[in-house]
C-alpha cells in the first residue's frame, strides 16, 4: 500500500523538480494520446516542442511569435500570481485584459488623427487603469461585503465580454470601416503603434513590461515587507492580522496589481499584434495565464518559464494542427495535461511516498 | 489490590530518526488508578495510542485479562473494554450532547435510550450533563464530561485519561476526582496521563515514568515528593524560577471598561473589563478556556480594534491602532496558538522573527528587508532561549511543540518590550522549557516591564505573578495579590465551575 507521509518542511529539490517531472509525464501520455488517435507520437511531439524554434523552413515565422505569446501570458501570469500568493484567487484575468484593450484604445481613438509620441503611453496608463477597475470591482465587493472574488471576477469576464462585443460593433467602430465591426488599425497609427523594437523578434513593449514585471516581482516578493506581507496572508491568514497585515489592503492590493498587468498586456495586444478591438479581441490569454502562474509555481522566473513554454504548445500546437492534422481538441486536452500533472505531482512537494505494509492509521 | 488486568511487554515503537518506545513494560491491575509521567516527547502518546489500537507496535505484546491483545484499531480496542479521554476533544459544536456521543459509538441505540442512558450514567458518576444542550454552548469541563460518559456508556475494564485536567477549575479537578475514584472502586482500572505532579500525589496508586522513550523508574507517588518525581522525569534537578518581588511602578497599561462582542458563533464577548498594569509587576489572568482569553489577547494585541478609550499605553489612547503601531509603541503580544497565529508553519524562523520584529528591531530599511539582521535576530533568538533547531532556515512547523513556543515567546521578550502579554505560555512545554520560559518573563518584569500572564496553569499563575484576576465568560473578577489567596477564593474567582455541585452522588 502507498502512504504520503507528511515532509516536516517542503523538499527543496522537489519543488524544483516536479514542473520538469510534468512535462516529461505529459509528453509519456500525451504520445500514448497521440498514438490512439492515430497520428504519429513521435513525431507530433517533435512537432510541438521542437519545430516551433529549429524547423529549417517554419521556425523564422514561428521563432518571434514565442514572445508575442508569452509576453501577455506572463505579464498576467506575474499579477495573478502575486494574488494567488496571499490567497486571493483571481480567476476573471481576461476580462481585466479585455477592459484594459478597450479603455486604452477609447483613450487613443479620442485623439485620432493627433500625432504625438505621448499618446502611447497615455493609452498604456489608461489601459492598466481600466484593467485595474475592473479588478476593483470584486475586491471591494469582497471587502466590504464578503462576497467570493472567484465568482465575481469570472463572471464579470462575461460581462466584458458583451462589452466588447457592443463598442465593437458600436462606440469604438471604426467610421471609415464600411460598417463592419471593429476599430480602427491602432497598430497601422503611427502615435498608437506598438512594434517590434528588435525585427523578428517578436519582441515588443508588452514583452519589455513583462520582463521588467518579472523582475520587479521577484524583488517584491523576496526583499520587499509587502511581498513578504502577501505571502504570509497566504500562508498563514491569521498570523499575518497578529503581524499587522490589513486583509482588506491585500486584497485591494492583490486584485488592483492583477487588473492593472492584465490591462496593459490588452493594451499592448491591441496596439500590436491583435491590431485592433474586435468582437474576437478576447483570445483567452487571461484564462491560460492561471495555468502558467501555477505551472511556474508562484514564482516570478518560474512563470517566466512556464510563458515561454506555454507560448511554445501553443505555437506547436497549431504548427502540429496544420502540418498533421492533429484534431484542435487533442492540443487542448494535452495542455490540459501538462496543468493536471503539475498538480498531481505537487503533492512530493510537501509528502514523501512510502511503499509500506499497511498500518492501522 | 487484585489481578493483573493489561501487562504490557517488551512494547517498541520506532519513527524514522526516533525510538518513541524503547521496551516499555509494566503491569496494570484491576481497579487501580496508574499514572504515566513523562516530559513531552518521552513516549507518553505513542506508548497509549498503542494500547488504544491507533498505533501497532514493532516489537513487544500485551495481554489483557490473560489474553493476547493486539488491537488493530480504537474499534477493536473499545470491544476489548479499553476506553479513552484524548485531550482535544473531538466533538461537534453545533450538534447536541447525545447527537456527539452517538457519533463515537459502534452501534447507537435509538436517540430516546441514548438520552436516558447519558442520563443515569452521568447521575450515577456525579458528571452533571444534560443530553440536549448544544456543544457549542458547553464549558471546557462539561466537553470533558460528554468525552468520559461516551466512554462510560461502553463499560470499559480500562480508561485512558490523556491531560485531563489541564482544561478544568480546581473545583470541576475534584468532581472529575470523584468521578475517577468512584470507577475505580467499581474495578474500574485507569491510566492517567500528566505532568502535573501533585494532582499524581492526590489520586493515583502507582506511577511509570518515562524518559526519551524508555522507562526510567516507577514509584508509588503518595510516598515521593512531586520534586523526586520531577527530577525522575526530567533525569537531573533543575533550578525554579525564582520570583523577584520589585516594587511596581508607573502604570504602563491600563484597560478600561473594555467591552466587545463574541467573535464568532463560539466565541466569548468581553464585558467591561478593565485593570492597570504597572512597570516590574507580573498580573495573572485565570480562567478556565473558553472564557474570554484569546478575545483579551486580540483586543490588546490590536488584531481586533476595541472602542475609543479602552485601551491605554502610557498615558496614550491606542484603542483604534492596529498591532503594527503597538508594536511600535512598546506593547508585545504572544498568542496561544503556536503555528498559524504566533508564527506562520511554512515559513523560516528567519521570516517569523520579521513577522513581529521587523519594524522594532529595524530589520525593515525604507520598505525593504534586511535579511542578514533578520537573521541575525533569529540566531539570537534561538541561541538565548535555547531553541533546538538546525538553524534559522527551519520552517517554524518542524520545530517541537516546545522549541516553537520557547522561540514566539524568545522573539518578543529579545525585543525589550515595555508591556508584554503573554497566553498560554507554557502550554504543552517540557518542564525545564517551561521554567526557562517563567525565568525569562520574570527577568523581563525585574528590568522594568509589565508583563500580563493569560494562563490556565494556576501553578503557574501562582509562581510569577505578583497580581491575580480570573476570566469568566468575558468578565475579569476583582484582581487580588497573590500572596493572599487560597485554592478556594481562587476556584470562586474562576467562578465558572458550571454546574458546581456534584450532582446527585450516590449517598
Amino acid at each position: 500500500m502507498i502512504r504520503l507521509e507528511k515532509r516536516p518542511q517542503p523538499s527543496r529539490i522537489w519543488t524544483t523538480i516536479t514542473p520538469l517531472l510534468a512535462v516529461l509525464l505529459t509528453m509519456l501520455f500525451g504520445g500514448i494520446m497521440f498514438g490512439l488517435i492515430g497520428t504519429p507520437p513521435l513525431e507530433t511531439i517533435r512537432t510541438i516542442f521542437w519545430d516551433p524554434l529549429f524547423h529549417p523552413q517554419f521556425a523564422g515565422f514561428s521563432r518571434p511569435q514565442l514572445l508575442v505569446k508569452a509576453g501577455p501570458l506572463i505579464l498576467i501570469a506575474i499579477g495573478l500570481s502575486i494574488g494567488f500568493r496571499a490567497g486571493i484567487w483571481n480567476i476573471g484575468a481576461e476580462g481585466q485584459y479585455i477592459i484594459g484593450a478597450i479603455c486604452g484604445a477609447a483613450a487613443g481613438l479620442a485623439l485620432y488623427p493627433m500625432d504625438s509620441a505621448l499618446i502611447l503611453p497615455l493609452m498604456i496608463l489608461c489601459g492598466a487603469l481600466g484593467g485595474w477597475a475592473w479588478a476593483m470591482i470584486p475586491a471591494l465587493l469582497k471587502v466590504r461585503f464578503g462576497t467570493n472574488e472567484i465568482l465575481v471576477s469570472l463572471m464579470l469576464v462575461y460581462v466584458a465580454e458583451n462589452i466588447l462585443a457592443s463598442v465593437s460593433s458600436g462606440l469604438l467602430r471604426n467610421p471609415e470601416g464600411m460598417g463592419f465591426p471593429g476599430s480602427r488599425n491602432l497598430s497601422q497609427w503611427s502615435s498608437s503603434q506598438n512594434l517590434e523594437l528588435v525585427p523578428n523578434t517578436g519582441m515588443h513593449l508588452g514583452v519589455v513590461a513583462a520582463f521588467i514585471a518579472v523582475i520587479a516581482a521577484y524583488v517584491l516578493l523576496t526583499r520587499h515587507i509587502e511581498g513578504f506581507n502577501i505571502r504570509l496572508s497566504g500562508a498563514a491568514p491569521r498570523a499575518a492580522r497578529f503581524a499587522g497585515v490589513s486583509p482588506a489592503r491585500t486584497i485591494l492590493f492583490c486584485l488592483g496589481l492583477a487588473g492593472a498587468l492584465a490591462g496593459a498586456a490588452g493594451l499592448f495586444e491591441v496596439t500590436g499584434p491583435a491590431g485592433q478591438i474586435s468582437i474576437d479581441f478576447g483570445s483567452g490569454y487571461g484564462f491560460t495565464a492561471i495555468i502558467v502562474a501555477f505551472l511556474g509555481r508562484l514564482h516570478p522566473v518560474g512563470i517566466l518559464l512556464a510563458g515561454l513554454l506555454m507560448a511554445l504548445t501553443y505555437i506547436g500546437g497549431e504548427l502540429a494542427q496544420l502540418m498533421l492534422n492533429v484534431p484542435a481538441a487533442s492540443i487542448q486536452l494535452f495542455q490540459g495535461m501538462l496543468l493536471f500533472f503539475l498538480l498531481g505531482v505537487d503533492v512530493l512537494t510537501n509528502y514523501r511516498v512510502r511503499i509500506a505494509r499497511r498500518e492501522v492509521a | 489490590m487484585s489481578d493483573i488486568l493489561l501487562r504490557l511487554s517488551g512494547l517498541t515503537k520506532a519513527y524514522p530518526g526516533v525510538i518513541a518506545n524503547d521496551d516499555i513494560s509494566f503491569d496494570i491491575r484491576e481497579g487501580e488508578i496508574h499514572a504515566l509521567l513523562g516530559e513531552n516527547g518521552a513516549g507518553k502518546s505513542t506508548l497509549v495510542k498503542m494500547i488504544y489500537g491507533l498505533v501497532k507496535p514493532d516489537r513487544g505484546e500485551m495481554t489483557l485479562q490473560g489474553k493476547a491483545y493486539a488491537p488493530a484499531s480504537p474499534g477493536q480496542a473499545r470491544e476489548a473494554g479499553v476506553a479513552m479521554v484524548f485531550q482535544h476533544f473531538s466533538l461537534f459544536d453545533a450538534l447536541d450532547v447525545a447527537e456527539n456521543v452517538a457519533l463515537g459509538m459502534e452501534h447507537p441505540p435509538r436517540r430516546r435510550d441514548l438520552a436516558r442512558r447519558i442520563r443515569d450514567v452521568s447521575e450515577a458518576y456525579g458528571l452533571p450533563l444534560d443530553p440536549h444542550r448544544i456543544v457549542g454552548t458547553l464549558s471546557a469541563g462539561e466537553r470533558q464530561r460528554v468525552e468520559i460518559i461516551r466512554c462510560l456508556l461502553q463499560k470499559p475494564k480500562l480508561l485512558i485519561m490523556d491531560e485531563p485536567t489541564s482544561v478544568l477549575t480546581p473545583q470541576e479537578v475534584e468532581i472529575l476526582f470523584q468521578t475517577l475514584r468512584k470507577l475505580k472502586t467499581e474495578g474500574t482500572a485507569i491510566l492517567y496521563i500528566s505532568h502535573k505532579l501533585e494532582e499524581i500525589r492526590a489520586l493515583c496508586d502507582h506511577a511509570t515514568i518515562l524518559r526519551l522513550g524508555k522507562m526510567v523508574d516507577t514509584c508509588t507517588p503518595s510516598e515521593t515528593t512531586a520534586r523526586a518525581m520531577a527530577e525522575m522525569m526530567i533525569g537531573s534537578s533543575f533550578a525554579a524560577p525564582s520570583a523577584r518581588r520589585t516594587t511596581p511602578g508607573d502604570v504602563l497599561l491600563r484597560v478600561d471598561n473594555l467591552t466587545m462582542p463574541a467573535p464568532g458563533a463560539f466565541g466569548t464577548p468581553l464585558r467591561g473589563i478593565g485593570f492597570e498594569l504597572r512597570a516590574g509587576e507580573v498580573l495573572g489572568l485565570g480562567g478556565v478556556a473558553g472564557n474570554g482569553q484569546d478575545e483579551v489577547l486580540a483586543a490588546l494585541s490590536g488584531e481586533r480594534l476595541s472602542d475609543t478609550g479602552t485601551i491605554w499605553v502610557k498615558g496614550a489612547d491606542l484603542s483604534r491602532q492596529g498591532p503594527v503601531a503597538r508594536r511600535a509603541a512598546g506593547l508585545l503580544t504572544a498568542p496561544e496558538e503556536r503555528l498559524g497565529h504566533a508564527a506562520a508553519p511554512d515559513m523560516s524562523l528567519t521570516e517569523n522573527a520579521v513577522l513581529t520584529a521587523g519594524r522594532r528591531q529595524r530589520l525593515i530599511a525604507k520598505g525593504f528587508i534586511k535579511w542578514s539582521r533578520a537573521e541575525r535576530f533569529a540566531r539570537d533568538v534561538i541561541d538565548r532561549f535555547d531553541v533546538r533547531t538546525p538553524g534559522p532556515d527551519v520552517a517554524a512547523r518542524a520545530l517541537s511543540g516546545g522549541n516553537l513556543q520557547k522561540f514566539v515567546i524568545g522573539r518578543e521578550v529579545a525585543q525589550a518590550p515595555d508591556i508584554l502579554v503573554v497566553n498560554q505560555p507554557t502550554w504543552g512545554v517540557d518542564a525545564a522549557a517551561a521554567a526557562a520560559i517563567r525565568q525569562a518573563l520574570l527577568d523581563l518584569a525585574a528590568q522594568g516591564a509589565a508583563i500580563l500572564v493569560i494562563s490556565q496553569d494556576l501553578d503557574e499563575l501562582m509562581e510569577v505573578a505578583q497580581r491575580f484576576g480570573a476570566l469568566n465568560e468575558g468578565r475579569l473578577s476583582a484582581v487580588k495579590p497573590v500572596d493572599d489567596l487560597s485554592l478556594e477564593e481562587i476556584g470562586l474567582m474562576m467562578g465558572g465551575a458550571h454546574d458546581m455541585e456534584v450532582a446527585h452522588a450516590d449517598p
